[in-house]
């Protein structure tokens, strides 16, 4: 058995393939808003175990792939 | 007008004891003394550049402010040629300082692309001029000529990107140079060089380019010689507004803002100074002794941006201005990202309606909130220079806006704007 | 109903072959309207924008189910001579080869579209993009197949069904096409390249199963300007001097 190293993960949003489609934060609100115009307003705070599997679906369901899931370490 | 007792800085626009002189090759020797740029790669010789730009603490001119040095460690050791871009775009209509440097003296900065080519093994220099200065291509054209008339040097090519404020952003100056698409691109990792086909790119500010010359010529300890400890060197500034000679000045860093005003001979009194362009920010009267370095203006929430002060007189109104800035920079949005595309048109909406006085009581609330909201959401940074731009004008002319907001507008708003825009900015309800 | 019936077949299985097809292709009509009009991101209560575009793949995996069945039934039936390589390559079944081919060549094309989704999070989106498109194919092609192929075909309930079927879609079409022109035109108004249409909306309602947000009626913006409900909406008159340069 090895030992898992906690990974933090983080949800962000490629804003020129966005084209405001929503399930982001229909799927996600706990760290996706909607702003006035229907853009997603992202949180970015670490995804929790528990927000993963939800996280990881409403980034395979984005019809941009515009809305993805990945390591916090990324230099943003 | 009281003259300034500060020691004139004179380097990238030095002129000799004769004054003036022509812009050609032959002079520039005389002036600045020759330049022995080696034109096989020599590691001994880049690491010598290399230390010394970086012990000068250049900071990129083109509004980035990152370290020049940083950019070419990477480099120094890729596998195929990079390139090296020369950016003379200018997109800041309120600048004139590239213009102005490529009219002086253009083998200075082309120096500099020499210097950095030699340095990363480049054989290739590229300098991007808007497609509307053709004044400015020339000068480079003819002083490439020049050089490859006497036998120095690589070869330079001289593009003519069409002229829109985000065509000068890096990843969207290099995209047009790919493939025609002048748009910006979304950077995750700055650090991860763009490139130009399979080509790493170097893309340096023509300005900083020209620093690098001296540096080479003079040294780092040379350089420091002038600004501050924190933020060394000369800069161009382009100063205009309430001034009698408004122009492109060369002033050393840390320089104070109303000190740099006064050399160009203020007319009088100043409701407010917009600095660093119009992705800047306003400051107050109050703040004019601000010094013009990118820590002390960071500290007042403002940046160095281009290099460009505009003193506002006290018979412009704030808040029209603001609102045109507001809608030219809206109209000149690349297009990609919603929060920029629908925020920055809603933003310059309000400020028009309360420019005119006919603004509900909500609305300045409702700018702020909006600016805030748009910020960090586009692929580049023109939602978020706006941003700062329309929030500093609510604070610097709170009273102005109270009042518009109140149904009294001052008649300053129909004067004449001291501020250039290149297309005149489209009312709110017509078609950019 | 043909009169003829060989011995060595059952009725269950002829029967079959046709029902499973009608199930099939109504599913199928069902998945196509359903993918036009995905761009609609209608939204309510208990209906959040991305349950649409979920039954469209769960619509296409039950279509895919009767599809397989009446393909089964079809190669195994021994009245009708469809052999399985009839099923994939078109044309060349000894049973009325050519509407047969026009069912073949709509399973190719629902098998691309099929892969392609699901191996969706591994290819280029652009790749997956451009495979999708060839969904447009797959309905005519399963209608026209039906049509001339079908035993039902000619009976009043069998064209009840298509006609259905057939405004169905071309109503969806219709919508699409206007829907893409009409945000061509004011993203071109805006200088936008961005295709979206911003939907305004109060808090968007959460997904099924944790705590609910407000009801949330869809309304079309009706000018770019994105202006909230409190803002008076600009005058044409001018507000501001042209910068006489």
């Amino acid at each position: 058995m090895s030992t898992r190293v906690a990974v933090a993960l983080r949800v962000r949003v490629d804003p020129v393939a966005c084209e405001a489609y929503g399930y982001c934060a229909e799927l996600l609100p706990e760290r996706v808003t909607l702003d006035e115009w229907g853009y997603p307003v992202v949180d970015g705070t670490p995804v929790g175990a528990g927000l993963v599997d939800v996280a990881a679906r409403a980034a395979a369901e984005c019809p941009r792939r515009a809305f993805l899931l990945e390591e916090a370490g990324r230099t943003h | 007008m009281t003259t300034t007792t500060l020691p004139r800085v004179e380097r990238l626009l030095h002129s000799g004891p004769g004054g003036p002189t022509d812009p050609g090759l032959a002079s520039h020797v005389a002036l600045h003394g020759p330049l022995a740029v080696p034109v096989r790669h020599d590691p001994a010789w880049s690491d010598v550049l290399l230390a010394e730009v970086a012990a000068a603490g250049l900071t990129g001119r083109g509004g980035g402010g990152f370290p020049a040095a940083a950019k070419w460690e990477s480099l120094r050791r890729a596998g195929r040629r990079p390139v090296v871009v020369v950016n003379a775009m200018e997109g800041e209509p309120a600048s004139a300082k590239d213009r102005a440097l490529l009219a002086w003296s253009p083998h200075l900065v082309l120096d500099g692309a020499e210097l950095v080519a030699a340095l990363s093994g480049a054989r290739s220099v590229v300098v991007c001029v808007a497609d509307d200065r053709d004044a400015s291509a020339r000068a480079v054209r003819l002083a490439a000529a020049e050089r490859s008339a006497a036998g120095t040097g690589r070869e330079v090519t001289v593009r003519q990107p069409p002229a829109r404020y985000v065509t000068g952003e890096e990843s969207a100056l290099v995209s047009w140079l790919d493939s025609g698409d002048a748009r910006p691109v979304l950077r995750v990792d700055k650090s991860v060089p763009l490139r130009l086909g399979r080509r790493a790119v170097l893309l340096h500010n023509a300005e900083t380019l020209a620093q690098v010359a001296l540096i080479a010529r003079h040294g780092a300890t040379w350089f420091r010689a002038a600004g501050t400890d924190e933020a060394p060197g000369s800069t161009l500034v382009t100063v205009s507004g309430a001034v009698r000679t408004p122009g492109v000045i060369e002033v050393g860093l840390g320089t104070p803002v109303d000190d740099v005003v006064r050399r160009c001979g203020p007319t009088g009194p100043v409701s407010g100074y917009l600095v660093g362009g119009y992705g800047g920010a306003w400051l107050a009267p109050e703040q004019a002794s601000t010094p013009l370095a990118p820590g002390s203006l960071a500290r007042v929430g403002a940046t160095l941006g281009v290099g460009i002060v505009v003193a506002l007189p006290t018979d412009s109104c704030g808040i029209a201005e603001t609102a045109r800035i507001a809608r030219w920079m809206a109209g000149e949005s690349a297009g990609q990202c919603g929060p920029c595309v629908f925020g920055l048109p809603a933003i310059a909406d309000d400020l028009e309606l309360l420019a005119a006085g006919r603004a509900d009581p909500g609305a300045i609330g409702r700018i702020d909130e909006r600016a805030r909201s748009i910020i960090g959401r586009g692929a580049c940074r023109h939602p978020d220079g706006v941003a700062r731009m329309v929030r500093s004008a609510l604070t610097v002319f709170a009273s102005d806006a109270a009042a518009h907001a109140a149904g009294r507008p001052c008649a300053a708003r129909h004067a004449p704007s001291v501020l250039p825009f290149p297309t005149p900015p489209a009312l709110a309800g017509e078609a950019s | 109903m043909s009169a003829v019936i060989s011995t060595s077949t059952t009725e269950a299985v002829w029967y079959m072959i046709r029902a499973t097809g009608i199930v099939a292709l109504v599913l199928l009509t069902l998945t196509t309207v359903l993918g036009l009009l995905s761009a609609a991101r209608v939204r309510t209560r208990r209906w959040p924008a991305f349950a649409q575009v979920d039954l469209h793949k769960r619509a296409t995996l039950l279509a895919l189910v009767f599809l397989a069945l009446h393909v089964a039934g079809a190669v195994l039936d021994s009245y009708v001579h469809v052999g399985l390589v009839s099923v994939i390559l078109p044309f060349t079944s000894s049973y009325r080869p050519f509407w047969t081919g026009l069912g073949a060549m709509a399973v190719d094309l629902l098998a691309a579209v099929a892969i392609s989704s699901a191996l969706r999070q591994r290819i280029a989106p652009d790749l997956w993009r451009r495979l999708h498109w060839l969904a447009y194919g797959c309905w005519p092609l399963a209608m026209a197949h039906a049509l001339g192929t079908g035993t039902d075909a000619g009976q009043m309930w069998m064209d009840a069904i298509a006609a259905v079927c057939i405004v169905a879609v071309l109503g969806a079409l219709a919508w699409r096409v206007a829907y893409h022109r009409t945000t061509a035109a004011e993203a071109e108004q805006l200088g936008a390249t961005t295709r979206a249409v911003p939907v305004r909306h109060r808090p968007v309602p959460t997904a099924p199963g944790r705590q609910a947000g407000q009801a949330v009626p869809r309304s079309r913006r009706s000018r770019p300007s994105g202006h909230t409900d409190t803002a008076p909406s600009a005058t044409s008159t001018q507000l501001l001097e042209r910068d006489p340069r």
